[in-house]
């Protein structure tokens, strides 16, 4: 029981990040028709949004202590940040530490801008040309931007922490009446996948009770209708695109406390996230969710070493069995519309 | 202290290349040079192949640094670093042979294919006569067997696999850093010191040659004090959440974690350990404790605190008090602004032990270079005296066991060396089991 248990809260955090770029990849698939695989660039400069405010919290000026030395033996130069300065050490401390919640505001005007100007200035010169055209562009743009943060980031994992407050675990398995120490989970990792339903919850609301949703969910279903009705569509689709990138950098944002950033992550995620959009369905924002925690999910039972003994090497391809068994069985994915890539 | 130019072995390799020689048709011989890429004008070219991209590139980037500055001190420029510690006198800084020592790179990407790519441009294209760099064991081995074949020096760079100078050794590899099985001989009385011989270890290992020596190697170092292994478990490489295959241990029994993991699966998987609070809690009745067998400072910087009490071991550090470390710590800093790592000192170092070998054999031929090199004892670069043991192309030094620092003074004073393991406690006889299978074979010159 207790080690189910586990597995599934393990799934969930994963799974959040699968379901919140998938769900971003599904959306702009379904309003535009681009398959965008510089999706997973996005999430990776959202978590790189939360590095750089970091970075900006922590700059510093320089002071030179006589009674300390430094590696070559020169007198030791002290960095003091300008915050603790001149906000106290106290509030100075508390604002740096809590800089990763701090950058959701910082990364949404910034992702959405982002958004905005690629679909803009490159992606919508590629609306009517064959998804291959489209895919080998967007790839090529994931490429540009990835080597652009390796240039003025480096190659290697920046550690992000997450606030002192949320670094250690919490006894899940206690709460509920099992054994002490038998299910422990990260806080952390609890505060993603409460933040991941949340921006879910928010995206299907917006979608749903607005007006804008309305026309947008309209345009998805039937864009020429809905041109002819003297509605700009395409003006809402790029808001859309703008909206998708924040919900992918806001996903990384939250996770470079799970794992340091690093210039190659998004394409880490990228693959994977594809592989949720085609299990739950081109174009199914609910199926891209449930698909996200699915294979989430599936993956962290299938790195069981109980697992792997009797099938060494499942934790490897986990989600592509499962995506073959689903299109040969439902070739349309899980939720999928009729007609989406059908014609 | 150095080894005689004609020994037995030259002197029979000599006969055997003059007599096979004298047996070939001249219009064959006469187009041929002496050995593959013989500098015939007043520069010699070095290949430096060395992860420029990827997930080791910042490794790499340091390697880089320390090549260009081993290639100052050969030509006579800078404050000549080490080679004024270096016991032996035969470089002047007058180049390698009283030619200019010129150099060309490659990018391995971390990668066996691309590493072997790269080197073979820098062999066939630029005509490097050596070859040097890498920071995988997966690299290094196929870019030794590729330096063999093509009968140029592979003077490796950071690579800690048994099998490099084990199963996988060639005759015309040599390699500088220590390895698994010396980590194991030298942590594990410092873990039985500071654990006590009564503990059930769990290993998460790198599914690739070296996470697997190392894992054999800590496995049989710590069973040997007492320990118990409870569970091996192979993570794959490309693995960047461990969260999956740490939640388990908690539930396995065992009260020590040991991470057989490098570079970026290290940071994650020792950041995610850390995440899951496995060191604050009790197991068996014990403190939970984490090992990392193979430490480097640069991924010390990317774990960040998480580093903090936890024991591992490492080649060479920058706060060793010694004349050469200090020497080598100066000549970078002041170059570079920061102290160099442990992958930056042991690139140097070889760049300068190539030199040496080919200022005392008098020639670039691979197979005068390799007998220079085998059995040949040194001091004066940071290890203390240390044996380039001929059977299978080994350097055998003292190994340092660090600890992450607790308190550090500034973002490079992230370990301490706890003990300076003596030479002979980490030596193996060359037919040990953990390096049997393989034959270093016989020196390749090439053309």
């Amino acid at each position: 029981m207790d080690v189910i248990l586990l597995q599934i809260l393990n799934g969930l955090d994963k799974g959040s990040a699968y379901a919140l770029i998938a769900m971003g990849l599904t959306l702009i698939f379904g309003t535009l028709g681009v398959v965008n695989f510089a999706h997973g660039a996005l999430f990776m400069i959202g978590a790189f949004c939360a590095v750089t405010l970091n970075r900006i919290f922590n700059i510093s000026f320089t002071t030179i202590d006589e009674t300390r030395t430094d590696f070559l033996g020169n007198p030791m130069e002290v960095h003091t940040t300008y915050l603790e300065t001149w906000l106290g050490p106290d509030l100075g401390g508390a604002i740096i530490d809590w800089s990763v919640p701090l950058s959701i505001l910082f990364a949404i005007p910034i992702m959405v801008a982002i958004g905005v100007v690629m679909e803009r200035g490159l992606i919508r010169h590629f609306y009517n040309r064959p998804h291959a055209d489209q895919i080998l562009v967007t790839f090529g743009l994931a490429i540009v931007l990835q080597e652009i943060v390796k240039h003025y980031y480096g190659a290697n994992p920046i550690p992000t922490p997450a606030p002192d407050a949320f670094r250690s675990a919490i006894d899940f398995g206690a709460l509920i009446g099992l054994e002490p120490n038998a299910v422990i989970y990260p806080y952390w990792r609890l505060i993603y996948f409460c933040f991941a339903a949340v921006v879910i919850a928010a995206l299907f609301a917006f979608l749903r009770f607005t007006t804008f949703g309305m026309v947008v969910r309209a345009g998805m279903a039937d864009r020429e209708t809905v041109g002819l009705l003297g509605i700009n569509i395409d003006k809402r689709f790029t808001i859309m695109f703008g909206i998708a990138a924040a919900v992918a950098g806001l996903a990384g944002v939250m996770y470079a406390p799970i794992n340091s950033p690093n210039y190659h992550m998004g394409m880490d995620f990228l693959v994977l996230s594809f592989v949720v959009v085609v299990v739950g369905g081109m174009g199914s924002l609910t199926g891209a969710v449930a698909a996200g925690f699915l294979l989430g999910v599936l993956e962290s039972f299938a790195s069981m070493n109980a697992v792997k003994d009797i099938l060494p090497g499942i934790d490897q391809i986990i989600i592509y069995l499962v995506a073959i068994v689903i299109l040969l069985t439902r070739p349309r994915g899980l939720l999928g519309r009729k007609g989406v890539m059908e014609e | 202290m150095s080894s005689s130019k004609f020994t037995r072995r030259s002197v029979l390799k000599t006969s055997a290349a003059a007599g096979a020689g004298l047996a070939m048709p001249s219009f064959f011989t006469s187009m041929a040079r002496a050995y593959t890429n013989e500098p015939t004008g007043s520069t010699v070219t070095l290949g430096f192949n060395v992860p420029q991209t990827g997930p080791y590139a910042d490794e790499g980037a340091d390697e880089l640094r320390a090549y260009e500055l081993a290639v100052k001190h050969l030509n006579g420029e800078g404050d000549g670093g080490m080679l004024n510690t270096f016991s032996s006198d035969a470089l002047q800084g007058n180049g390698i042979l009283g030619k200019r020592v010129e150099y060309v790179t490659g990018d391995t990407q971390t990668r066996s294919d691309a590493a072997r790519s790269s080197a073979r441009g820098m062999i066939e294209r630029d005509g490097a006569v050596m070859i040097t760099g890498g920071s995988s064991s997966g690299v290094a081995i196929a870019v030794q067997g590729l330096c063999q074949d093509a009968g140029v020096i592979f003077m490796a760079g950071l690579t800690h696999s048994n099998d490099t100078t084990g199963k996988d050794k060639r005759a015309n590899g040599f390699r500088h850093f220590f390895n698994a099985y010396m980590s194991g001989a030298a942590l594990a009385p410092v873990l039985g010191n500071a654990y006590g011989n009564d503990r059930r270890a769990y290993h998460l290992t790198a599914d690739y040659t070296w996470g697997w020596t190392q894992e054999e190697s800590i496995v049989a170092a710590t069973e040997a004090l007492g320990w118990e292994t409870v569970e091996t478990v192979r993570t794959p490489l490309d693995a960047t959440d461990f969260s999956s295959y740490i939640a388990p241990v908690l539930n396995s029994g065992a009260d020590v974690l040991v991470l057989n993991h490098y570079g970026g699966n290290m940071v994650n998987s020792l950041t995610n350990a850390v995440e899951f609070g496995l060191r604050e809690r009790m197991a068996n009745g014990k403190q939970f404790e984490i090992v990392v067998p193979l430490y480097s400072r640069l991924m010390a910087q990317g774990a960040g605190e998480a580093v903090k009490g936890i024991f591992g071991s490492t080649n060479w550090h920058w706060s060793l008090q010694d004349e050469g470390s200090q020497a080598f710590v100066r000549s970078f800093g002041n170059e570079y602004g920061t102290p160099p790592s442990q992958a930056a000192h042991t690139c140097y170092v070889q760049t300068l032990l190539y030199a040496d070998a080919c200022q005392r054999a008098g020639t670039f031929n691979p197979c005068g270079v390799a007998e220079a090199l085998e059995g040949f004892e040194f001091d004066g670069l940071g290890n203390g005296p240390t044996l380039y043991r001929a059977e299978d192309h080994q350097c055998f030094k003292d190994v340092l066991v660090v600890r992450g620092k607790e308190n550090p003074e500034s973002e490079f004073d992230l370990l301490e060396v706890v003990e300076q393991t003596p030479v002979d406690q980490v030596m193996y006889a060359p037919d040990h089991p953990m390096f049997a299978g393989g034959d270093l074979g016989e020196c390749n010159p090439g053309d």
